[in-house]
């Protein structure tokens, strides 16, 4: 897999705090045994009316929302379940990163192990780039991974901490799995330790 | 690492569990148990297959179907072609693989962190994963245990380690005794209310405390279980001879000199006198009430005899949308008591609160009365062998004569993946561990409480405080 550096995109605005995991994919579409379709129903029950038709004030669902990479959401997304249907929903649906002021722990973990970018901004950061999505709904920030940074038209950079192993193992298309197998006789070692 | 420092049982458990810290790089942790259902599993035996890897320790890993399997008769057989072929495939690869199977016609099968403790597979000093969040229950006993994605159970079949950062510790202290009519389940969601749901993040919650000392394993799980309704990674108890006792004996418990052995291990597990942790909280037990939620969260709790709060005491803006949002799903106004609200179901099940114990609370207040008109009560057990207990108790003929159904073992509709689940707009209380929107069935709204409020509750066809119950 490529290494993720930069791109640039539009901003769907979710401004929702403890976005749940049951609300990015609903448990009901879980009995999946592949990874694909999820984005379909990414939001399902926000995004469709009860007749499955989309509900047109919804962000997503909205114009601009077409073909855009980022997601902007309230503090502490994707709290509760551990599903990686949710990164997979998220990305399956197009989004490349979310921003928000707070992460759950294993969504976190999840979204980095599928070139999901968690970025973290603090509350003014994010007011900020509320304020400037909201009036200028077309705006397109351009996130880099490489430089840790979010870049508003004018020049505004958001400098935004990331895991530095994710980003290394991102930036170079590093496969975690490949690293720990790299252990392989470490782990012998431990095991016969063990015993 | 060095021994003569005092440290957290979480430390303990850690750092003897560290195969490999390379400067700047996540730390690689073996794992001791891992346990697999048929929802979060089928994507990473694919992917191991694709790679031409093979699962390293087969016999550390145990799986088991809970997540969509239907409660009613198990003669009938599955309606739902999806949940049919992700059970199939869980059967598939668990043969290919060569790992233990509680599957569909096991006696001892159940939900994953009801059947770990059961069997003994769950000890204390372990690393435990699971992908599912509530794996944090097993962490009662003393082990680290938490809830991984897919790609995560893909590297422990693959390797039997994982690349973790090391978490914070939290020291959760609960001192007193709690009053009458208050359970464990009412102290989580205690917890919960005062931290919120992200109040966690990026730590372990260790409990400690005289409550919890004096609490039950069955107790000490329902708490540990929500630690990820804080945002934590998983939630500790030090082991003490209600653990040990508790394990003595079953199936998986080691016997004779391997036991000896195992329990001078154990008891230096629990934290050192003089160990700190990053952020502390407490909680006097004597002091709390029955609790209830009334939003979307498992944060939003407050006493039964409680008013669901108003926006306007909100100061942020997005806090103050939150409750809002919150209380139009639940169609609940501000000031409002939560006590009286009528309710359409009553669940007693998921692996917060179906164990016996929580069965023998729920029939305690059942026991010569009925359920309500128009309320259906669901009474779903942890595992087939609680089924069993249960049974030999006579505790299902108690439910069956209030009107209440008697189900087999499953997460059923606590995650209403089965086709157990609530009508858009109906209210239930429920005695599991998320009211997300639409988690109990798409439009469905959820307060959460325990196996005590739910059984006076489902007595009364409304939102009920048990101490009313307990006037003898």
């Amino acid at each position: 897999m490529g290494g993720f550096t930069a791109f640039s995109s539009r901003v769907v605005p979710l401004l929702v705090n403890d976005i749940d995991t049951d609300q990015i994919i609903p448990a009901r579409f879980l009995k999946v045994t592949d990874k694909l379709g999820l984005g379909d129903n990414l939001f399902a029950d926000w995004r469709y009316d009860a007749e499955g038709s989309p509900r047109s004030d919804f962000a997503l669902n909205k114009p601009e929302a077409r073909g855009a990479q980022i997601l902007l959401a309230g503090d502490n997304f994707g709290c509760g379940s551990s599903r990686e249907h949710a990164p997979w929903a998220l990305t399956g649906f197009g989004f490349s990163a979310v921003i928000s002021t707070s992460f759950a722990d294993i969504f976190s973990s999840n979204a980095l192990k599928n070139r999901l970018l968690p970025i973290k901004i603090d509350n003014t950061e994010h007011q900020e780039l509320v304020e400037l999505v909201t009036k200028a709904p077309q705006t397109e920030l351009t996130v880099d991974l490489v430089t840790q940074t979010v870049r508003a038209p004018g020049g505004r950079a958001y400098p935004f901490p990331i895991d530095s192993f994710s980003r290394v193992c991102l930036v170079n298309g590093v496969d975690e799995l490949g690293y720990i197998l790299g252990f392989a006789g470490r782990i012998e070692a431990f095991e016969e330790m063990k015993r | 690492m060095n021994s003569s420092q005092p440290q957290t049982l979480f430390e303990k458990v850690w750092d003897t569990h560290v195969v490999a810290q390379e400067p700047e790089c996540p730390a690689v942790l073996y794992i001791d148990l891992h346990m697999v259902h048929e929802v979060t599993s089928p994507q990473a035996f694919t992917s191991l297959r694709g790679r031409g890897l093979s699962v390293r320790r087969p016999e550390r890993t145990v799986g088991t179907i809970d997540h969509s399997i239907p409660t009613h008769d198990p003669s009938i057989p599955i309606r739902d072609d999806l949940a049919a072929k992700q059970i199939r495939q869980m059967e598939d690869n668990a043969r290919w693989a060569g790992i233990r199977l509680y599957g569909m016609d096991s006696a001892q099968r159940g939900i994953v962190h009801v059947i770990g403790p059961e069997l003994g597979l769950t000890r204390p000093g372990m690393t435990i994963v699971c992908g599912d969040s509530h794996t944090s229950t097993h962490g009662a006993f003393g082990a680290l245990a938490f809830g991984v994605g897919t790609s995560e159970v893909e590297h422990v079949l693959a390797t039997q380690c994982l690349l973790q950062r090391k978490p914070k510790t939290f020291e959760v202290r609960i001192d007193g005794t709690l009053p009458r009519g208050v359970t464990a389940k009412d102290v989580i969601l205690t917890l919960l209310a005062r931290i919120g749901v992200g109040g966690g993040t990026g730590h372990v919650f260790e409990y400690t405390g005289s409550a919890i000392r004096s609490m039950t394993m069955e107790e000490r799980m329902t708490i540990c279980n929500m630690s990820i309704e804080g945002g934590a990674r998983a939630g500790m108890v030090g082991p003490d001879d209600t653990t040990f006792e508790y394990l003595e004996g079953r199936e998986f418990t080691p016997n004779g000199e391997s036991w000896d052995r195992a329990l001078a291990g154990w008891r230096k597990l629990p934290t050192d006198p003089g160990a700190t942790y990053d952020r502390t909280i407490t909680i006097d037990a004597s002091e709390l009430v029955p609790m209830i939620t009334f939003g979307t969260n498992p944060g939003m709790g407050l006493p039964v005899t409680g008013s669901v709060p108003s926006p306007d005491q909100m100061g942020e803006t997005r806090q103050k949308q939150a409750l809002q949002k919150a209380l139009g799903y639940m169609g609940l106004e501000p000031g409002q008591p939560i006590l009286g609200r009528p309710i359409d179901v009553v669940f007693i099940g998921s692996c917060t609160n179906a164990r016996i114990s929580d069965l023998r609370h729920a029939a305690a207040v059942l026991r010569g009365r009925k359920v309500a008109a128009n309320v259906r009560v669901m009474v779903v057990p942890g595992s087939q062998a609680v089924k069993r207990q249960a049974e030999q108790e006579g505790l299902d003929v108690i439910f069956k004569a209030a009107g209440a159904e008697w189900r087999e073992a499953g997460c059923s509709m606590c995650i209403a993946m089965n086709g157990d689940q609530l009508s858009p707009g109906q209210y239930a209380v429920s005695t599991s561990n998320r009211n997300f929107e639409g988690r109990q069935g798409k439009g469905g709204r959820t307060f959460l409480a325990s196996p005590l409020t739910a059984a006076a509750s489902a007595v009364t066809g409304k939102v009920t405080d048990v101490r009313t119950f307990m006037n003898d």
